[in-house]
């Protein structure tokens, strides 16, 4: 029987993950509290429960650039599992927020002494970073922005007549 | 009339909703294009200009019209950004200007076929005006339907269309979530792409319904966010984008392999498109 504290959707299923017992601990922050900075130790990842985390960055002349926010279900933290364990960017609850925190070093040594609990660990999280690149490189696509050829068209095309009508835009996307 | 006449049609009113994205509230000068359903586009003309499709964001609870703003008439409404010629000339239409309409155009989202079912709207960019009309027509009989969850994604908080009315919709009991893919200071919504809010929302994926609308990237990325989640390729209905230029399906311009975006679409069931809009140069 899973323990209550492991009933998250990220964990369901886990073989042996009886084992994270003891690993882990329910906590709360506060609306604006932070769990970490960038350049800290990565010491601990959480399983936000409910409530909504944005992970910033510091930015010089600006206020901390919000880069993504997790929310109900999700992930906060990858940085514990790969040398040197230093957090690449900040986080703090932007709402009151219930997480799982589990002891990194103890969870790294769980799973180097179980490879079955290791290896589907690492799987899981690997679901997650593979599911937040993508998500990453299509923002880099920045597919709402007005197309700058259809926003300022050359006087001259470089080659062939200029279309008969207009490029059809409007709210077709 | 002939499906390629313009019917003249006065602007009487034109709301900003961005700076580049504007909503024209139209009355027939004469003779009115046939009743519309929600999904479905017309051919706007801009005289002198060009003519584009345009989704139409007006409420279909009227036969397509929602009563003017002195409540005279009927009323077609148009959400439309400026990206070309045509459309900022469109955009720039002022009230008492006359355009020419044509249509209505292409298949709708069969919101009524969707009774009994959780609604999963899903909107990316300019994308959330040709849904506008599913969220008002499952407000306007909100007892056919379970969950109401609608999901935006915007580029910046700025770009966000018909933030008042979502608010309102919040309030009606849909459940609103939206992103931005780049947040200012005062933003205190999510930031993040739309598929991250398909994975979070609350819904049943085996009674659901699903309706997307963005740039088609977006489509296909959030229709496998759908398929993950357990919702069948049949319940994803997203709303295709190609070159339309007749709206009758005479031309061909709009042609995407055994079909014409224009007649067979715009919107068409996930199940029917996967494999063809993967497909370059289709």
């Amino acid at each position: 029987m899973t323990p209550p504290l492991l009933e998250h959707p990220f964990l369901a299923g886990l073989p042996h993950a009886a084992e994270l017992t003891g690993r882990a601990r329910l906590v709360e922050f506060p609306r604006a509290g932070r769990l970490f900075d960038e350049g800290a130790r990565a010491d601990r990842f959480w399983l936000i429960q409910t409530g909504k985390v944005a992970l910033d960055l510091h930015v010089p002349g600006r206020a901390d650039v919000v880069i993504e926010t997790l929310g109900d279900g999700d992930v906060v933290g990858w940085s514990w599992l790969f040398p040197p364990y230093a957090w690449h960017f900040g986080a703090r609850a932007v709402a009151d927020t219930t997480a799982v925190e589990f002891d990194a070093a103890a969870v790294r040594a769980v799973c180097d002494a179980d490879p079955v609990l290791g290896q589907a660990l690492l799987r899981r999280f690997l679901g997650v970073m593979c599911d937040r690149l993508q998500a990453a490189r299509i923002r880099l696509l920045d597919l709402y922005a007005r197309d700058p050829y259809l926003e300022t068209p050359p006087a001259t095309p470089p080659s062939g007549p200029p279309p008969a009508t207009a490029p059809a835009a409007g709210s077709r996307p | 009339m002939t499906a390629m006449l313009p019917a003249p049609y006065r602007v009487i009113d034109r709301h900003e909703e961005t700076y580049d994205t504007v909503t024209l509230r139209l009355e027939p000068v004469g003779a009115a294009i046939p009743d519309f359903r929600p999904g479905q586009f017309t051919m706007l003309y801009a005289f002198g200009v060009g003519e584009v499709p345009i989704s139409i964001s007006g409420d279909g609870s009227g036969g397509g019209r929602t009563a003017g703003g002195d409540g005279a008439g009927p009323v077609l409404v148009q959400t439309l950004r400026a990206v070309g010629a045509v459309t900022r000339a469109l955009c720039d239409a002022r009230p008492g200007m006359t355009v020419g309409v044509r249509g209505p155009y292409g298949s709708d989202w069969d919101v009524a076929g969707a009774a009994g079912q959780d609604l999963v709207i899903v909107a990316g960019g300019i994308g959330l005006a040709p849904l506008r009309p599913v969220v008002l027509a499952a407000l306007a009989d909100r007892d056919r339907y379970r969950r109401v969850v609608l999901l935006v994604g915007a580029r910046t908080p700025r770009d966000l269309l018909f933030p008042a009315e979502i608010a309102a919709w919040r309030e009606r009991g849909i459940e609103v979530a939206v992103t931005v893919d780049q947040a200012d200071a005062g933003w205190t919504g999510d930031v993040g792409l739309v598929t991250a809010l398909v994975d979070r929302a609350v819904y049943d994926p085996a009674r659901c319904a699903a309706f997307v609308c963005g740039p088609e990237v977006m489509m296909r990325f959030t229709a496998r966010s759908l398929l993950r989640r357990g919702v069948p390729a049949h319940r994803i209905r997203v709303s295709l984008e190609r070159d339309m230029k007749c709206g009758v399906g005479l031309c061909g311009h709009c042609q995407l392999g055994p079909l014409l975006v224009c007649r067979d679409g715009p919107v068409v069931r996930y199940d029917g498109v996967a494999d063809l809009i993967v497909v370059k140069e289709l």
